[in-house]
């Protein structure tokens, strides 16, 4: 909402200058979102008249112009625009003129021709932006006169960003109550009075959808000359609140929009047939429009009809073909009430940009049809001539607007605001507001006016004291009221401090978007889990993810093409999926890494991370879940099809998959484009926070042994065969089985590797003796060659 | 006797010169040692007669003492030459970079999340969590937003063909937390949150941080201090704050906090950094609670907006893009 600051101060009187205006609005919850001023250094400008206009003996575009200054006043001006002529008023810059822009007006000499001032357009004072020609001013204008004072300036446009609930204040006198409650000044309303029928044309009114439009007004006023301009007062008016002034029906029209909030429409009568039918349009129906666009009519959209079909797109845009014009004579004026759910969403349907639709989405007062229509007769009388007809209002039956009575109580106001509001200043605020009031024993028994639909509930009247009264006014306490103790509890690794390991361990966290696009999951064959949203903003986000991993994979690679060769990214965010998964939304930990192990640095070679370099990532998240909880089982049952199934594992703690990780399947890579290999991990977050409190073993008081052993077995014997015998053979002796080396190479067979350990051997109540040691490592000798066809190497 | 003293004379310039302790202790042993020079003069004092024998031997301890002062000397300069030569010797360039490991970094907008629940929970709020696919009701129809409501279009929401919607505030956590549950409450809900806008200054993801306390009592001026002592916690100063009426459909009196910015430039201005207000009784009736006994307080507040305050960062796509060269300057 745009709007003249002048006539603002012409509805509401207020001392407040602009500046604190402005701050007011902002800070009773009308969002001042700019403020232009208009017709500053505007003295020594004056209304020019052109007398005479001769071309310049030396410059082709440049015309010399005799300018009427005054009653006596002549002045030679050297002036380039296109519609300098004789006869033309347009604003004069005087000598000693400083005009907004800085210009500084001086006598000069242009081309040897001498120039006592300077003629200006609209631009050049500030005022438009149009700049491609002089400003027309009207040929009633006063020679001579301040054209400051004669335009009405210095004057600002000032724009609200108004929140959804007060649709009142799409009108000035909407507005104006606000002001006068924020400032304690009187309201001069304007005058609606009935304006006395002087003929008994009409136009008969049928409402087809009482729903959608349960009140609606018309009048046929006839005689009018549509010719006449407009009112310098109200174009100015109008192109103040960011509206270009049109033709007169239209701009009184347009006028009484902003002034009162009510939009109307104008038809041009004699282009309609037969009786009005406000109706949902048929499927098909077509309509050319005011802005020159046909739209096609198939979503049931309320239209205003008459005999030959649909003429105006109800509260949004008229039709082209019942437009007013310079010829109109005779005008049928509409003044309805639709309801905001009938209009919402039409004019963004079909692209337009409509005032009126802006204004009926939101609501408008549904007492004010008959008013708005009064009023524009009035002042389209005054501008145009005419004679009025009858005004025919037609509401749906049973149909009423009325306002129920709220109570306001004391002491819900002071509780709510945790402030007392003094009963004087609650009873200022609401009257000033345009509420009416009854005072109870206990409060206020109070109407709004129909205007202020958004005002139905006590707390609505809570909100209006405390915003004019002023949220400064409440002071900043913090609540008294007891905190219980919530429960830490003990089972659970705090997710800080899994992310504080991840990024101690190298680890950059990313945060991708849960939306991804079905090209980005079809090579993961990750598509048919994926929940689709019937409204994407585009291709490449119309799906929800249902893994973590295309998108870190896709950031990883993109780190990649910007030369980072060594990426590492995890991210902790939720996978969806669509029915019939049991659950749809999983929150999941995932790790996307490249490139080597280490940092490159000195002294250190460079190696590439592998399978088991992630597996000791994993294995470090588990251990954080504390000693009783780390131990998980590796295994490649079930491995996802995206993962390389030599090089990847599930991971199982407490009987369950908890998530899965390894390398890349190198077909993946290849469909991603992907250059070197990628190792990833994803975890089902709760299941991996799952921790168990420690509880410590004594410490051990004797002194433990290590006995080394090297075994060399089959190639297809895993270790955790070999772990699982030796540890079974030793016994409770054995407190740590330590695995240094693997080793392939010459000096073996073929098909076979070499597993060297270290045996820590320990008891608790006593040193061992070197024949306790033998002993154990034998048994551990005998049953690995037994169990795992193991040959001692050495 | 001459010769002796002549040997000692020279005895005590090679301990003097002596370059090694290896050679130092081959002295030791030819003047002190069994069969040193001194050792063997001492032992032919039994030969010598009573009365010479007195004299003689006091001169030999004196210069045995003097030699093995100067022994000691010679040692203990000769060790101190040998420790400088090993420290000389071990010296490294301590301008070389250390090896090892370097932490990785956590994300920005995550830092400002988890600093801002925390803030709350020292408050005593409660970390709660909600769906990211939501239905009507939780995300609009009981937050007070009825079908048709012009607030509704302001809100860009995605839904899915079952009538479904991602989330588009963290607000229907309000109502799960109220739900079964009675007062006091307080909570705190961090999460992702989804609009249909996407430029410069919107990403069709973001994250939100959502709070609602409900007690006995709890009144605006409660929420004013509230956020008051948490935008004071949360950039470590005080702002000039103002609280301006404002619309939200689920609160009533609703406000939006601004603070008084000074840019980069050094240009002051009101920067709006949250909303909210005192929950509108249709909500706590919603979520089961009774609006004439209990009153409550909701805000909301977008993380990537305090992330962008705090780090001075004016491009909001790039906490998207996860580029390591940004990210790794987070810590």
């Amino acid at each position: 909402m745009k709007f003249s600051e002048r006539w603002l101060r012409a509805l509401v009187g207020v001392e407040a200058d602009r500046a604190a205006l402005v701050e007011g609005l902002t800070l009773s919850g009308l969002e001042v979102e700019s403020v232009q001023a208009l017709g500053d250094g505007l003295e020594h400008v004056v209304v020019g008249e052109i007398l005479d206009c001769r071309p310049h003996p030396r410059a082709d575009r440049l015309r010399v112009c005799t300018v009427a200054a005054g009653a006596e006043q002549r002045l030679q001006v050297v002036c380039g625009a296109p519609n300098a002529r004789a006869g033309l008023k347009a604003p004069l810059a005087l000598e000693g003129a400083r005009l907004p822009g800085g210009v500084e007006i001086r006598a000069a000499e242009l081309r040897g021709v001498r120039s006592q001032g300077m003629l200006c357009s609209a631009r050049e004072l500030e005022l438009d932006a149009d700049a491609s020609g002089l400003m027309e001013l009207p040929g009633d204008a006063p020679v001579g006169h301040a054209l400051a004072d004669y335009l009405g300036l210095p004057d600002a446009s000032i724009e609200l960003k108004l929140t959804p609930n007060r649709a009142d204040c799409f009108g000035m006198v909407g507005l104006a109550h606000d002001v006068a409650a924020l400032f304690g000044g009187a309201t001069r309303l304007p005058d609606c009075a009935p304006v006395a029928a002087r003929h008994d044309a009409r136009r008969d009114v049928r409402l087809d959808d009482g729903a959608a439009c349960p009140r609606y007004c018309g009048r046929v006023i006839e005689g009018l000359d549509a010719s006449v301009p407009t009112p310098l007062w109200m174009a100015e008016r109008l192109r103040r609140a960011g509206l270009r002034p049109v033709s007169a029906i239209v701009d009184v029209a347009n006028y009484v929009m902003l002034e009162l909030g009510q939009p109307l429409h104008a038809f041009d009568d004699a282009l309609l047939e037969g009786v009005i039918v406000v109706r949902a349009a048929v499927p098909g129906e077509r309509l050319r429009l005011l802005d020159g666009s046909t739209v096609v009519l198939d979503h049931g959209e309320l239209v205003i009809a008459d005999a030959r079909g649909a003429r105006a797109l109800a509260g949004v845009m008229g039709g082209a073909d019942s437009a007013v014009g310079a010829h109109t004579r005779r005008v049928f004026l509409e003044s309805a009430y639709f309801e905001p759910a009938a209009i919402m969403g039409v004019a963004r349907r079909f692209g337009l940009h409509s005032d009126a639709a802006h204004r009926f989405e939101r609501g408008v007062d549904p007492d004010l049809p008959p008013r708005a229509l009064e009023r524009a007769t009035a002042l389209m009388l005054a501008v145009c001539g005419g004679r009025p007809g009858q005004v025919l209002k037609s509401d749906r039956p049973g149909w009423a607007p009325s306002r129920q009575a709220i109570r306001l109580r004391r002491a819900r106001l002071a509780r709510v605001l945790g402030i007392a509001v003094e009963d004087a200043e609650v009873e200022r605020i609401l009257l000033a507001l345009d509420i009416r009031l009854a005072r109870e024993p206990d409060g206020w028994l109070a109407v709004p006016p129909t205007r202020r639909f958004d005002l139905s509930r006590e707390e609505d009247l809570i909100e209006e004291v405390a915003r004019i009264h002023g949220y400064a006014r409440v002071p900043g306490l913090l609540p008294a009221a007891a905190a219980g103790v919530e429960a830490a509890p003990d089972d659970r690794v705090p997710l800080t401090g899994l992310r504080g390991a991840l990024a101690a361990r190298d680890w950059h966290e990313a945060v991708c978007l849960s939306l991804v696009g079905a090209a980005q999951l079809a090579p993961w064959g990750l598509l048919d889990s994926a929940p689709a949203l019937s409204n994407p903003l585009s291709a490449d986000l119309a799906r929800m993810r249902p893994s973590l991993l295309p998108g870190l994979t896709a950031a990883l690679r993109a780190n990649r093409n910007r030369q980072q060769t060594r990426v590492r990214l995890f991210e902790i965010g939720r996978s969806f999926h669509a029915p019939p998964a049991p659950r749809r939304e999983v929150e999941r930990l995932a790790l996307a890494a490249c490139g080597s192990v280490a940092r490159e640095q000195w002294g250190e070679p460079v190696r590439t991370i592998d399978f088991h370099d992630l597996k000791g990532e994993v294995e470090a998240l588990l251990a954080l879940r504390g000693p009783a909880a780390a131990a998980a089982r590796f295994h490649t049952d079930g491995l996802p099809a995206w993962l390389h199934p030599g090089r990847a594992a599930c991971v199982t703690t407490a009987g369950a998959d908890i998530g899965w990780f390894g390398a890349l399947h190198p077909q993946l890579e290849r469909a991603l484009g992907l250059d070197a290999p990628v190792y990833v991990a994803e975890f089902d977050l709760e299941a991996l926070l799952e921790a168990a409190p420690s509880r410590p073993a004594p410490l051990p008081r004797f002194p433990w042994v290590r006995r080394d052993l090297a075994v060399v077995v089959a190639e297809a014997v895993p270790w955790a065969q070999v772990d699982a015998c030796a540890r079974a053979a030793a016994g409770a002796l054995l407190v740590e089985l330590r695995l240094f080396d693997v080793y392939r190479g010459a000096s073996l067979d073929t098909g076979h590797k070499s597993f060297a350990m270290g045996l820590i051997l320990q008891d608790h109540s006593r040193t061992l003796t070197d024949s306790d040691a033998d002993a154990c490592v034998e048994a551990v000798v005998q049953a690995l060659q037994q169990s795992c066809a193991a040959r001692i190497r050495g | 006797m001459e010769s002796l003293s002549k040997r000692i004379a020279a005895a005590r310039a090679a301990v003097a010169g002596a370059g090694s302790l290896d050679e130092w202790e081959r002295l030791r042993v030819s003047l002190l040692g069994k069969s040193g020079l001194l050792t063997a003069a001492l032992k032919e004092l039994g030969t010598l007669p009573a009365g010479q024998r007195q004299q003689r031997g006091a001169e030999l301890n004196v210069l045995k003492a003097e030699l093995s002062a100067a022994l000691e000397a010679r040692r203990a300069q000769l060790e101190q030459d040998a420790a400088l030569a090993r420290l000389a010797r071990e010296t490294v360039d301590v301008s070389l970079p250390g090896r090892g490991a370097m932490p990785g970094s956590l994300h920005p907008v995550m830092q400002a999340m988890e600093r801002i629940c925390a803030i709350f929970e020292r408050m005593g709020y409660r970390r709660e969590q909600g769906p990211e696919i939501e239905d009507d009701w939780h995300n609009f129809e009981a937050l007070n937003f009825p079908p048709h409501h012009p607030a509704r279009a302001m809100h860009d929401t995605f839904y899915f063909e079952n009538g479904e919607l991602l989330r588009t505030h963290t607000s229907p956590v309000q109502l799960r937390a109220m739900r079964g549950r009675t007062p006091p409450l307080r909570i705190i809900a961090p999460g992702r949150v989804y609009r249909s806008d996407s430029d410069q200054t919107h990403s069709p993801m973001f994250h939100q941080v959502e709070g609602l306390m409900v007690a006995e009592g709890v009144s605006f001026a409660d929420l004013k201090g509230t956020l008051e002592a948490f935008v004071t916690a949360f950039f470590g100063r005080r702002f000039e704050m103002r609280f301006r009426p404002s619309y939200f459909p689920f609160t009533e009196p609703s406000a939006e906090v601004d603070i008084r910015w000074t840019d980069a430039a050094g240009k002051e201005r009101w920067l709006e950094v949250l909303g909210c207000g005192m929950v509108h009784p249709v909500v706590l009736e919603n979520g089961g609670i009774d609006p004439e006994r209990y009153t409550g307080f909701a805000f909301g507040l977008g993380v990537e907006r305090f992330t962008m305050l705090r780090h001075g960062v004016d491009d909001l796509r790039a906490f998207f893009e996860n580029d390591v060269r940004f990210l790794a300057q987070f810590g």
